[in-house]
């Protein structure tokens, strides 16, 4: 036969045939492909994987105490997930998760130091708006921008996120810095009406946490204004064709998503911190970006993965110390599960073929 | 087996996830032979013709090459083995001349002789009677000489089999007489020359023979001279199909729309409509006539509030809507189901599936904050079943559905929302012929209501047959606004290449015509 050409190894076709819960599947096997790829890594370390990896479970949710803490880290990272999946999912790549924490978590500390004399609700219920409107407009900045003269958000919110932590320091270092603090750099702690109480031993903001994902579920999926947003998400030029008012959309999906960040950023400096710290959002705004895109943007799925992905930090935290082996490798597994699920996806979209099966199969043919 | 033959495709099947493409194809192409391959949409001509051109790998089945096997597995091995392919959308850079597209890409020596490669078009253009001037930028040529040279990029490259995916449907029916003499040029040549498309008076003009696919598979091959229209419409729609078009003679209502000297200027600053004028009454079909770009797509966008208006009125029922938001529009009861060139570009939702998209612009009248998704439930298994729109399920992502049933959607949810106008645009592209002459009795049952409809169309026969009045736009002016019962095809291309009819301006047109 006068056959030519190299032949080809492996062969990529596309498939919409996919069921969610093969989807799932292929998702479930990639995590499972982190951990065996992480295990490598600490048999380098010299340590039993089988071991870590049971004392990571052990140390996020060994004990009743451990499980709180799993919660307490996990509260932020759902509601800023959802904050952000509202601007995702406008395909408005919302970055600047972290600075709307710092300045929803800077207005409502406003009033937290402004009037520690107020009774504890109404208190909490100003700082909470505020937290809402302080990480609100922080968002309707570059949201403002991109709606009227078409400005990068990605870059945008990003620098943003770089401002309002230098605008901590500035006033951790200067106008509010606590004189009684012996010289410290820090800022006054809240009086008692300004810290969230607890509730079944954690800071009430879970409840929070438990409604709004509740809420944004409708939301997104029931309500006019989230189907508009989904429609913006997927093409402008229909949503104009349908008689939207894109830029009104734009402007208040941001203002939400950045509201529901700055509100995480309120729960974290009142029910946490205790005070405004530039430590205030730690990294929980990158973090959530992972978090909502392994949840797809579902409010459900992001409760789940966040919860997740606390219990590896919490674990992480305790692994650290129980083998001495680096914080950084638990952030390696974070980051090898996201690049495996990430990865996933082409084996969600591709089927690949490898090409002894179609030289067999032509064999039989003939 | 003919000795002549120098492609022959056996039992190609080519599958996508649970989709057949193609199954089980044969075909084979002749020396100096023009061939035509005729079928539907979603019958798999573009798969086949990919998997001759290298881009996909068929699962099972092999391809000859002068009766040799051969194996592609990119692009550049089938360019290797002298098929060329032209497709529907060019792939020329626009800022370079004729002489350096031309040479773009190619591989070996780094610099090129000017005058040789200049002298070697020339002569290659004079052998097929292009009319190409290998120093003109792209961006300065019309559609016709972009394709010519396309046409000759792929010759220059020493292609002998040439195949061609739906070349007319961007040309004049002057031009596609042309490139008709062109393919024949090549053909006396001794090229092969495989021309896809769905135009059955084109393949019977031009083809020897001509192979029929329908749900991918072959129906079988004909001689053109042993064959007929209605034979291959049979053959491509599997049952038998009624080509008329009946012309509803209603008698004209009052006007409802009147455009007067609407001008809109481009992201260039240029003028995309000129001076625009014409009226439409309720009950009457306006066609608009004019080479792809002409303006139509401004025009439609300018009507429906999508499209800044620089000068000029658009009056709806003698309220000027210029400035009004779509919103409003949409209210007044205008309806657009515009297709553009990109179908899930503007209209629907392709990830979204039916229901969302019948909702898209009904539920902003719905009250409160919620949506209520149960009516339009209801009505998408309505109309799955009035349009046989062929769908796995209402909550299927409309994005996996093929073209036709796409379109369908996007026209049944217009039709749904009982407009006063209905402005609609391609709306039978890459529809089967049956389903294409539902839409025009769809369009004449809208127009029996009392609906005035612009129909932009692209056939001009059926433009011919269907509407009462047709204007041509070309280059954004009007060229001509004629009674369809009185103009020929031939007119009809006169004026979309720029010939004013009469010589008269657009509004003595309307003047005469009304």
């Amino acid at each position: 036969m006068g056959e030519r050409g190299k032949m080809q190894l492996v062969r990529i076709s596309k498939r919409d045939d996919v069921t969610r819960a093969k989807a799932n599947m292929i998702r479930f096997i990639a995590v499972l492909a982190a951990l065996l790829a992480s295990a490598l890594l600490i048999l380098f370390m010299k340590r039993n994987p089988i071991e870590v990896y049971a004392s990571l479970l052990k140390g996020a949710f060994g004990t009743p105490s451990k499980v709180r803490g799993t919660i307490v880290e996990a509260i932020p990272m759902i509601i800023t997930s959802l904050g952000i999946a509202v601007a995702f999912k406008m395909k408005f790549w919302n970055i600047g998760a972290e600075g709307q924490i710092i300045m929803g978590a800077f207005a409502a500390s406003y009033f937290g130091l402004n009037f520690p004399d107020m009774p504890m609700p109404l208190l909490l219920l100003i700082m909470a708006v505020a937290g809402i409107i302080g990480g609100g407009l922080w968002a309707l900045i570059p949201g403002f921008f991109k709606a009227y003269i078409g400005a990068n958000e990605t870059l945008f919110t990003l620098m943003l996120n770089y401002i309002a932590y230098k605008w901590v320091a500035y006033l951790q270092y200067g106008p509010w810095k606590d004189p009684d603090a012996k010289g410290f750099p820090l800022i006054k702690k809240f009086s008692r009406n300004g810290i969230i109480p607890e509730v079944l031993g954690v800071h009430a903001g879970w409840i929070v946490a438990v409604i709004l994902v509740v809420i944004m579920y409708i939301f997104m999926r029931y309500t006019k204004k989230g189907y508009e947003i989904s429609v913006i998400g997927e093409s402008e030029n229909t949503a104009r064709y349908a008689g939207m008012n894109v830029k009104w959309v734009i402007l208040s999906s941001v203002f939400i998503s950045g509201a529901l960040c700055g509100l995480a950023g309120m729960i974290q400096v009142s029910g946490v911190n205790q005070r405004l710290t530039l430590e205030v959002a730690g990294g929980i705004g990158y973090t959530s970006i992972i978090t909502t895109w392994l949840g797809r943007l579902s409010a459900p799925a992001i409760a789940i993965v966040s919860v997740l992905f606390a219990a590896l930090v919490q674990g992480g935290q305790y692994i650290q110390a129980a083998f001495q082996i680096p914080k950084s490798a638990a952030q390696i597994l974070q980051g090898m599960i996201l690049f495996f699920v990430l990865g996933s996806e082409f084996f969600i979209q591709y089927k690949i073929y490898f090409t002894n099966t179609i030289k067999n199969k032509k064999k039989g043919d003939m | 087996m003919n000795k002549n033959e120098v492609i022959r495709l056996e039992n190609i099947t080519k599958t996508f996830g649970t989709v057949v493409a193609n199954k089980n194809i044969n075909f084979s192409v002749a020396r100096g032979e023009i061939h035509s391959l005729l079928g539907e949409n979603g019958s798999g001509k573009s798969t086949l013709m990919n998997v001759l051109s290298g881009i996909y790998t068929p699962d099972s089945g092999s391809i000859f090459i002068n009766e040799k096997k051969v194996h592609f597995n990119s692009p550049a091995d089938s360019i290797k083995m002298g098929i060329g392919m032209i497709y529907q959308h060019f792939k020329l850079v626009d800022v370079f001349t004729a002489k350096e597209n031309i040479i773009v890409g190619q591989k070996g020596k780094l610099i090129f002789r000017q005058k040789e490669l200049t002298k070697q078009i020339n002569e290659l253009c004079e052998k097929y009677g292009f009319n190409i001037d290998p120093d003109k930028k792209v961006y300065d040529m019309s559609v016709g000489e972009k394709q010519n040279l396309e046409i000759l990029k792929v010759l220059y490259r020493g292609a002998d089999i040439l195949i061609l995916d739906e070349p007319t449907a961007v040309l004049t029916p002057q031009e596609t007489k042309k490139l008709f003499d062109v393919m024949r040029n090549m053909k006396e040549a001794g090229c092969a020359v495989i021309i896809i498309t769905h135009k059955l008076n084109e393949v019977m003009e031009i083809s020897d023979r001509i192979t029929v696919l329908r749900k991918g598979e072959t129906v079988g091959t004909v001689n053109r001279n042993e064959t007929n229209i209605k034979e291959l419409t049979e053959m491509m729609v599997g049952r038998p199909v009624d080509l008329s078009i009946k012309r509803l003679e209603t008698h004209a209502g009052k006007p409802i729309l009147k455009v007067k000297d609407l001008t809109v200027l481009d992201a260039d600053k240029t003028k995309a409509l000129d001076k625009v004028s014409f009226e439409l009454s309720e009950g009457e079909i306006l066609g608009v006539a004019g080479v792809a770009g002409s303006g139509q797509k401004e025009l439609c966008e300018a009507i429906a509030g999508l499209y800044p208006v620089a000068e000029g009125s658009i009056l709806y029922k003698g309220e000027n809507i210029v400035g009004k938001s779509p919103r409003d529009i949409i209210r007044r009861g205008i309806s657009m189901s515009f297709v553009p060139e990109d179908r899930l570009g503007m209209g629907l939702v392709g990830a979204m599936n039916m229901v969302d998209n019948l909702i898209l612009k009904e539920y902003q009248n719905q009250k409160g904050i919620f949506i209520d998704r149960a009516p339009a439930r209801e009505k998408a298994k309505v109309l799955i079943k009035k349009l046989d729109i062929d769908t796995p399920g209402i909550n299927h992502p409309i994005r996996q559905l093929s073209g036709g049933n796409i379109q369908k959607v996007l026209l049944g949810r217009e039709i749904e929302s009982n407009p006063n106008l209905l402005i609609t645009a391609y709306p039978v592209r890459g529809l089967d012929i049956g389903v294409s002459y539902k839409i025009y009795d769809l369009l004449n049952e809208q127009k029996a209501k009392g609906v005035a409809v612009l129909y932009i169309g692209e056939d001009l026969d059926v433009l011919i047959e269907l509407c009462d009045r047709i204007m041509v736009l070309c280059d954004g002016k009007v060229t001509g606004i004629v009674r369809a019962s009185e103009v020929t095809k031939e007119m009809l291309g006169m004026m979309m290449a720029g010939q004013e009819l009469n010589g008269g301006k657009g509004e003595d047109a309307i003047g005469q015509n009304i």
